[in-house]
């Protein structure tokens, strides 16, 4: 989880990760956003996040997004 | 009889194709005969008002109400100001300012809003002005006296002093930008256009004017799919689009995420990119997925109203290659000056600059502004002859066509948005506590790099930047120096700061 805040702070220091559960609808990540979170994960964790898992619903928290990692990795 | 007002392309399909849909939204749709009827509504009322020749703000969101309300302005004589509820309200206030509107149209959405900006004009319902009575006398005086050197619209764009700079068009360059543009895409009444380009900019041209001059349709993509690449391209299939004119970046997404290997979006026969360079490896994506479909490179300023120069790309890049933008549209003419004002020597890089009825009239109150960029052709001492310099450089390859090759300031292009880092730079020194502030451009990676010396802690900076910027203009990664380092002249040192920032990359 640690590497997972470490990777959207450095997208967006003014935010406290741990604390938002609507980061898509509230537009706190944007598109580009994604582009960037989806090819640091892979570098980081190794795990290739596929197209249809790209989702506000997977987005929206950290917590949802490291849940999906997981599930991702379990695979 | 020649066209001289963008009206024209309404009236003559909400005669032919009255209960045709022209535009759709998010559970809601417009056809051309309600567009006509709600803009002459709000023409008569804005008329009545005493209001011509003069800026009309027109603050909604995006959905088919928002192109009526567009309309109207124009029907009574008058320029539409698009403004955006995802603009931060201090940049809103900035450009209302500049402006000087007396109305400023809202729906119920974003009436809350407007109604914090100290605007000191009239805000009008957009409800309540579609449903005022039409005047057909009064509508037809008002026609009498325009012309089509007449504003339709001014849009506001990034200025490196750090206030918004508004560029106004004439009905004769959108006239000209929609025809060519019309003709080299094969727009006609079957293209199904889905529009990715906020309203606020002059990109949305593209897919507003031939919808209104052919009698097609324009779906407004709701903004959340894309962040949900998949989702996107079954939109675009569920409603059968075959034409899409996007920011290379919103494409660039749907590739880079590996999106085809699931859904393909079947129905599009044309593809048009612009905005900024397209990376090949993306463009390749898309060709592999879309063998049958034509893809377009396209390249130009506001200034010189929508786009200028296109290229259809049908052949393979190299990784190396850059996209050419190809060549003007019919009646524009490119040059391309060196530092002298003189013609670059063949294969050499030069200054795009745009002769043509396409240029825009100039930048809204600001003469001295625009006096310095929209110049007398240098090749020309007989006749006056205004020319645009853009500050974009390219170059003919051997193919004669024009590659692009970056900018001769600080200008970059960001996701499809025009920046100027100078524009951001100036954002955090506003702050008391910022001694000092200098932006770079990670090409790269397409990120806005910003470095700054002073007492704030980082979120602080986003924070306030936050409220002048809007979000395009945000920088991806902010970090605080203890002190910038300077050239000789005491200035900021980019290429110092770029090779701190490649260090710490590695």
């Amino acid at each position: 989880m640690d590497e997972l805040l470490k990777i959207l702070h450095s997208l967006h220091p003014e935010v406290d990760f741990t604390a938002r559960e609507a980061l898509v609808d509230d537009r706190v990540l944007k598109s580009f956003d994604i582009v960037s979170i989806v090819s640091e994960i892979y570098e980081v964790f190794g795990v290739a996040v596929p197209a249809e898992e790209i989702v506000p619903e997977n987005f929206n928290s950290a917590k949802a997004l490291y849940a999906l990692i997981q599930r991702l990795e379990d695979e | 009889m020649q066209q001289t007002n963008v009206l024209e392309y309404l009236e003559g399909t909400a005669a032919r194709l009255p209960d045709r849909t022209a535009f759709v939204g998010e559970g809601e749709a417009m056809t051309f005969s309600q567009v006509r009827r709600a803009a002459r509504a709000i023409g008569s009322a804005l008329a009545r008002r005493g209001l011509e020749r003069e800026p009309v703000a027109v603050f909604m969101p995006k959905r088919p109400q928002a192109v009526a309300a567009f309309l109207g302005c124009v029907y009574a004589g008058c320029h539409y100001v698009p403004l955006d509820e995802e603009m931060p309200c201090r940049r809103v206030g900035l450009i209302l300012e500049s402006l000087g509107a007396r109305v400023m149209i809202c729906d119920g959405t974003t009436a809350p809003l407007a109604r914090e900006l100290d605007f000191p004009g009239e805000i009008a319902s957009y409800e309540d002005l579609a449903a005022e009575p039409e005047e057909g006398s009064l509508l037809e005086r008002v026609r009498d006296r325009q012309l089509d050197t007449d504003p339709v619209y001014v849009v506001f764009t990034s200025g490196s002093t750090g206030t918004p700079k508004g560029v106004a068009a004439c009905h004769r360059s959108v006239i000209d930008y929609i025809e060519n543009l019309s003709d080299v895409l094969g727009f006609g009444r079957r293209t199904r256009f889905a529009n990715q380009a906020p309203l606020y900019f002059d990109a949305c041209l593209k897919e507003l004017y031939p919808t209104l001059k052919f009698g097609a349709v324009t779906y407004f993509v709701p903004r959340r799919l894309f962040m949900a690449p998949v989702r996107l391209v079954e939109y675009l299939n569920e409603n059968r689009i075959n034409t899409i004119c996007w920011a290379a970046s919103a494409l660039g997404m749907i590739s880079a995420l590996g999106t085809f290997q699931r859904v393909k979006p079947w129905y599009l026969s044309t593809v048009a990119f612009g905005g900024e360079v397209f990376p090949v490896r993306q463009f390749r994506l898309w060709r592999e997925a879309l063998p049958r479909t034509d893809f377009f490179n396209l390249y130009g300023p506001t200034e010189a109203t929508g786009m200028c120069c296109w290229y259809k790309a049908d052949r393979d890049f190299g990784p190396d290659e850059t996209i050419p933008i190809g060549r003007p549209f019919r009646n524009t003419d490119i040059l391309l000056l060196d530092e002298g004002d003189r013609p670059a020597a063949p294969g050499q890089t030069g200054e795009i600059c745009v002769r043509g009825a396409s240029l825009a009239l100039g930048y809204y109150r600001d003469f001295a502004g625009t006096d310095r960029v929209f110049v007398q052709n240098p090749l020309n001492d007989r006749y006056p002859e205004r020319i645009y310099h853009t500050g974009d450089l390219a170059r003919r390859n051997e193919r004669g066509e024009l590659v692009f090759a970056g900018r001769k300031d600080q200008q970059i292009k960001h996701m499809g948005h025009r920046v100027e880092l100078g524009e951001i730079e100036a954002g955090a020194a506003a702050l008391e506590t910022v001694r000092a502030a200098c932006c770079l451009y990670d090409e790269r990676r397409g990120r806005i790099v910003l470095y700054y010396a002073g007492d704030a802690g980082p979120a602080e900076v986003v924070g306030a930047l936050q409220k002048r910027l809007p979000d395009y203009m945000l920088p991806n990664l902010v970090k605080r120096l203890e002190r910038l380092p300077q050239t000789a002249s005491g200035k900021a040192d980019r290429a110092a700061l770029g090779r701190m920032y490649e260090q710490a990359d590695k």
